[in-house]
């Protein structure tokens, strides 16, 4: 299996995700710079963080016209994998491949701080590997983060499951009081139809070493690992 | 030519920035104010010979492609000669 990571101007959480594949999952992985073109080689891409073009006119709205992008959306339909995290979940929903859109925190603030989500579905090929219900200790970093969509999108995600994990206090509980930054439902993330493309704000790729705070990010990659491993 | 392109978000669609605003316009004293939206503005120059129908069409189109998200955006467009 081979991982690659997508890098637009302005990408800066690239390292750490490249650095999560080829320590924790231990397997061969690339960065694919935004002009590139050519997926053809790869099982799974990683939209990874950051401030893509200095999030001028939207987060996430200049990378969609990257070339790479097309690329992206062709490796989607054809089943393979897209991760995007934080900068890379916005681009995802800019670019049509997940519904909804990320707006500013309702408090305004930049939160750069370690959250809780809950799993809400193992019915996933990045979840997995978890438990439902099982409560992972992420960091988040973002300013735009606070996800809508339409009252018919948002009747879909819950009818299919497809509201991966959500925003929640340490022991579970899904409260307005831990929801960081407004978000519909607390909704944290969020996959496509197909349930090969998965949008997160938090940070897995920051969490899979004890010594940066937090290891639960690991079962995310673990998930994904097993899968690849599965239809290999 | 020029186009100007108002980006709005949609009624319903939550503008802490605007909320943000109309606080501290209070503030100053400001009274009788019932809500601040914030918005976008954008100037574009246009080539005179491609004729208002065919201006208004494409810069109607970037508007809807890039300048604005539809899904928590709306846009009016204005052609001035």
């Amino acid at each position: 299996m081979k991982f690659g990571v997508i890098v637009f101007p302005g990408s800066n959480c690239d390292h750490d995700a490249y650095h999560v594949i080829s320590k924790h999952v231990g397997q061969p992985v690339d960065f694919i710079w935004h002009r590139d073109t050519d997926l053809s080689s790869y099982d799974a891409v990683i939209i990874p963080g950051g401030f893509s073009y200095g999030d001028y006119l939207r987060a996430g709205a200049l990378a969609r016209f990257s070339p790479v992008m097309n690329s992206v959306k062709q490796f989607a339909q054809s089943g393979r994998f897209v991760l995007g995290i934080c900068n890379g979940f916005q681009i995802l929903c800019e670019a049509g491949l997940l519904p909804g859109a990320l707006i500013r925190n309702r408090d305004l603030h930049f939160i750069c701080d370690h959250i809780f989500v809950r799993v809400e579905t193992t019915d996933t090929p990045f979840t997995n590997e978890l438990e439902r219900g099982a409560v992972l200790r992420l960091p988040i970093a973002h300013a735009e983060g606070n996800y809508v969509c339409d009252d018919d999108t948002f009747a879909e995600l819950k009818r299919d499951q497809r509201i991966i994990v959500r925003y929640c206090d340490q022991g579970g509980g899904v409260t307005d009081a831990a929801n960081p930054n407004g978000s519909r439902d607390n909704i944290a993330g969020i996959c496509n139809h197909n349930r090969n493309v998965l949008g997160l704000m938090p940070h897995p790729e920051r969490a899979c070493e004890d010594l940066l705070g937090s290891s639960d990010g690991r079962g995310i990659f673990r998930s994904l690992a097993a899968t690849l491993a599965a239809v290999a | 030519m020029k186009a100007k392109v108002y980006v709005n978000l949609k009624p319903g669609v939550l503008d802490p920035q605007g909320k943000a605003i109309h606080h501290s316009v209070e503030l100053l004293g400001f009274n009788g104010i019932s809500d601040i939206r914030q918005g976008k503005y954008f100037e574009i120059g246009l080539d005179s010979a491609l004729g208002e129908a065919a201006a208004r069409e494409s810069v109607s189109r970037m508007a809807r492609e890039v300048l604005s998200n539809p899904i928590i955006e709306d846009f009016s467009v204005e052609i001035e000669a």
